[in-house]
């Protein structure tokens, strides 16, 4: 089976039913996606699947062999951070880090179908997906000055293109 | 106990290449008595704090204590840094290996004197009786907010100070020049009358032939250039690009996985299975029978977790097999009142008489309260991944204890602890947890019946089922009020008594008092807890506190003031609370405000929580914590560990607890054992107050309050006084007339 993992293909040779994380980590080697809970409590596994933020610990391969898999070795360019990942620093969010990459994915995923959330937009993006560290409200302020940044990115490049 | 010569050194050597080493090492001279298990030979270190100056004037700091996220990799540099005058852009750090040269003997006897007994400058305070409880509290340990109070304080400024020393003195000799003329400034020396200037590294051939001073001079307060600042951590960028290594990402040639079963009654044995059990399931390699728990080793994770819960596993019955919650606190109620019947109580504090006191009262108050188990829960579960050779082993886990993990490795391996290496990588979460060795022990005894790695990883279920726990609590209060309202007497009970000692002890000026404890052994196992004794004593004492305010008819704020008029800094910090707060302000209906105030690692916090109660709902909206650390060395960080310690606290008060049920754990993963989420977050004010007294911790000291500020700010809005934890289990309903 060939699963498309961050704009690469690659092949694997277990069970279909073996959940996309177990596969992220030990075939493709991206140990970024970490393993909480197993039942999708927790949101440390989670993953973009076609850009949606999804647990990987519940989802067979067999459910994604077409789909567009994003981790958190995905989301920065070759060149330079994500925007979300250079504010995470700015900010000093993570403390042990071991959530970190799931709260970043789940960011991203909120932050490109909305681009300006509320307060109670970010809750419910952002509530599966626990810290124990307690770093959630520098999450939230993370997310809502990387809402900014990119809103001007965006700004600056319509003015360009236009 | 025998008699200590008091020595220590600074070490100086070139390596090849032109680097400088400094080495800070405190060598016992004498190996009599308890001690001498820990002492090999002559010359045998007991800490070493090692710090490079590399040819290119770059630095190394080898930091001897693991990051779990309270940012210690960076602060400790920063310390040894700010002592040099380096220059902060150049240094980069290392994290000791688990090994006997970097014991952390600093944090041990930081435990053991209390900070008022150590002196400013620690080179030369060598002796044998603090050795041997270093030794017991496990070498090299990350733990008991230790790293910056002690740690810091007394190796990492000292290297510091004492690596500048010795560049001064070889700048001094090259140049033929006064030291007192010359300037450091970010890692370079220069000589203002002659206008010379070199970087440290053109000093390293001198520095290293000088001998060295005993006790170079640190810095005061108002000099500090780096501490007392917040530069960003070093360990942040890995954390945000799926590039840190925490235990679970370590990945070796050949590496297997293995998953376990253990027994869910503590301490019963597994029925051993025969090896022909995994002959159908392909990529399942070996069953590996442990004492009281069974282990199979695959190809991947996924497979040897279907395997261990496909096989037919048993458990022997035990003596506990049918041991529930109301029986363990049945056993604490009986043991308690048997203790005092026969004036057997474990005395903690006894001063003045409480008897006399009691018998004259005329407004006497008593109340009982109660905490469950808790488990760690930390984000990444318990892991190890072990190698292991006929005579030697390797383990790689997240450890706040690697030398501990070495030591139990060698133990069960029959090896010498020479012979075991702890890799130690990043800790998603410790909280305590990652102190017990039990992980690596499972992982040692599976991988020495194979000849490839095996990384164990446990299942959250397991990781819940198989923790040390915070031990469930019952607290009793006796306390007699005077007719103007001040507590003239003050007993309390409670069962067991670990860290930190002062967890109980209350701040307030009360004449009589008998504080006492009783032992109850169970079979459910005791383990550090953040705050550990103070994650429950600030709710007992708090709580209560709040209660005989409200039997005083006075405000509860004002009325631990006229109880704090011999603490001052307590009072600074519980004043500061209650304006910052703006107590005493109207609230809307059905909000509420309450207050708490607790010491522990020597750290002052104060609290005030405002919470609102909802249809049998409560919302926690703000809190306010203000901290008096002695000095806050990196106020970000520090400013950071309020706000984790007031979540973690503030998840249990809400919703932790694990529960006893035929003698086994009957919560399993987080559907049932509750964390705190993003949308449930108060807003944290958290304000630092600095004093003069010696540094306090970061990790833990806001974890204890918590929980009575909500409570009494329950009562605040509800006249509901809630005296057993968690909230969950209470039904809350607002009533604003209850206060008037």
């Amino acid at each position: 089976m060939i699963l498309k993992i961050n704009n690469q293909s690659l092949e694997v040779d277990v069970d279909p039913a073996t959940p996309l994380l177990w596969v992220i980590r030990e075939q493709a080697g991206l140990t970024g996606t970490k393993f909480g809970c197993g039942i999708g409590q927790c949101g440390a596994c989670t993953v973009q699947l076609d850009g949606v933020a999804i647990r990987s610990c519940l989802t067979p391969i067999q459910a994604v062999a077409d789909k567009e898999i994003t981790t958190i070795e995905g989301i920065a360019s070759e060149t330079e951070l994500h925007t979300i990942q250079r504010i995470w620093i700015q900010e000093q969010v993570p403390q042990c880090g071991y959530c970190q990459s799931g709260q970043i994915i789940s960011a991203h995923a909120l932050l490109t179908k909305t681009t300006s959330p509320t307060d109670e937009e970010i809750d419910q993006a952002m509530s599966g997906n626990i810290c124990r560290c307690g770093t959630y409200s520098r999450i939230k302020k993370g997310i809502k000055l990387a809402a900014e940044e990119l809103a001007e990115a965006s700004t600056i490049n319509l003015e360009n293109n236009g | 106990m025998g008699k200590w010569t008091r020595r220590a050194f600074i070490t100086t050597g070139v390596l090849t290449g032109g680097a400088l080493v400094v080495g800070i090492v405190i060598r016992p001279g004498n190996r009599a008595g308890k001690v001498k298990d820990l002492i090999a030979g002559e010359g045998d270190t007991v800490l070493n704090i090692w710090l490079k100056v590399n040819a290119d004037n770059t630095i190394t700091v080898i930091v001897p204590h693991a990051e779990m996220g309270q940012g210690v990799h960076t602060t400790l540099p920063m310390m040894l840094a700010d002592e040099m005058d380096a220059d902060w852009k150049t240094i980069t750090m290392l994290e000791a290996p688990g090994h006997k040269e970097y014991a952390n003997y600093a944090m041990g006897k930081g435990f053991l004197m209390g900070p008022k007994d150590i002196p400013s400058m620690l080179i030369g305070t060598v002796d044998g009786f603090f050795l041997t409880a270093t030794k017991q509290i496990s070498l090299q340990m990350t733990g008991g907010s230790a790293s910056v109070r002690f740690t810091g304080m007394l190796a990492m400024r000292v290297a510091g100070a004492a690596a500048r020393a010795v560049l001064l003195e070889a700048a001094s000799q090259e140049w033929e020049v006064a030291t007192e003329d010359l300037v450091v400034k970010n890692s370079t020396i220069s000589h203002p009358p002659t206008n010379r200037r070199e970087p440290f590294a053109s000093f390293v051939v001198k520095a290293a032939s000088l001998s060295q001073p005993a006790k170079p001079r640190l810095k005061t307060t108002e000099e500090f250039m780096i501490m007392g600042t917040s530069p960003p951590r070093f360990d942040i960028p890995s954390k945000v690009d799926g590039t840190a290594n925490f235990g679970i990402d370590v990945t070796l040639p050949n590496m297997k996985y293995a998953a376990i079963k253990a027994s869910p009654v503590f301490g019963a044995r597994a029925k051993p299975l025969d090896a022909s059990a995994i002959k159908d399931m392909p990529g399942v390699h070996k069953i590996v029978n442990l004492e009281g728990a069974v282990a199979v080793i695959a190809d991947g994770y996924w497979l040897a977790k279907k395997a261990i819960n496909e096989l037919p596993i048993e458990f022997d019955k035990s003596d506990h097999d049918t041991v529930g919650m109301n029986d363990i606190y049945d056993q604490y109620l009986r043991d308690m009142d048997v203790a005092v019947a026969e004036g057997k109580e474990e005395k903690d504090v006894k001063k003045g008489s409480i008897n006399k006191i009691f018998k004259e009262a005329t407004n006497i108050i008593e109340a009982e309260y109660r905490v469950p188990y808790l488990a760690h829960a930390t984000m990444e579960p318990m892991n190890c991944t072990a190698l292991v050779k006929e005579d030697s082993c390797e383990i790689w886990a997240g450890s706040q204890n690697p030398l501990g993990f070495a030591t139990s490795v060698a133990e069960v391996l029959e090896l010498d602890q020479e012979k075991v290496l702890v890799h130690n990588q990043y800790l998603g979460g410790g909280f305590g947890r990652r102190v017990v060795p039990d992980v690596a022990i499972q992982a040692a005894m599976i991988a020495k019946e194979v000849d490839y790695p095996v990384k164990l990883i446990w299942s959250r279920e397991d990781d819940i089922r198989q923790d040390h726990y915070r031990e469930a609590n019952i607290s009793r209060f006796k306390a007699s009020l005077t007719d103007k309202g001040q507590i003239s007497g003050w007993n309390n009970q409670f069962v067991f008594k670990h860290d930190p000692e002062e967890a109980p002890h209350i701040p307030y000026g009360v004449e009589n008092q008998f504080i006492h404890y009783t032992n109850s052994k169970t079979h459910v196992p005791w383990g550090y807890w953040r705050s550990v004794d103070s994650s429950m004593h600030a709710f007992f004492t708090e709580s209560f506190m709040d209660e005989l305010a409200f039997k005083a008819n006075k405000d509860p704020y004002q009325f631990r003031r006229e109880h704090l008029t011999n603490a001052p800094r307590y009072l600074k910090v519980l004043d500061l609370a209650a304006g910052k707060a703006n107590w005493g302000e109207d609230l809307p209906a059905g909000w509420g405000r309450g207050i708490s105030l607790h010491e522990s690692f020597g750290t002052i916090v104060a609290q005030v929580a405002e919470i609102e109660i909802i249809e049998n709902d409560l919302k926690v909206h703000r809190v306010v914590c203000v901290a008096d650390p002695g000095f806050a060395f990196h106020p970000d960080g520090f400013s950071a560990q309020m706000e984790s310690g007031i979540v973690f606290g503030l998840t249990a008060a809400l919703y932790g607890e694990i529960t006893i049920e035929n003698g086994a754990v009957k919560q399993s993963n987080f559907h049932d054992y509750q964390m705190l989420r993003i949308n449930e977050n108060p807003k944290i004010e958290t304000y630092i107050v600095t004093s003069d007294n010696w540094p306090g911790g970061a990790g833990e000291p806001s974890t204890p309050g918590i929980a009575p500020a909500v409570a009494n700010a329950i009562f605040n809005a509800s006249g509901i006084r809630i005296r057993e934890l968690p909230f969950k289990n209470h039904e809350l309903k607002a009533n604003a007339k209850i206060l008037g």
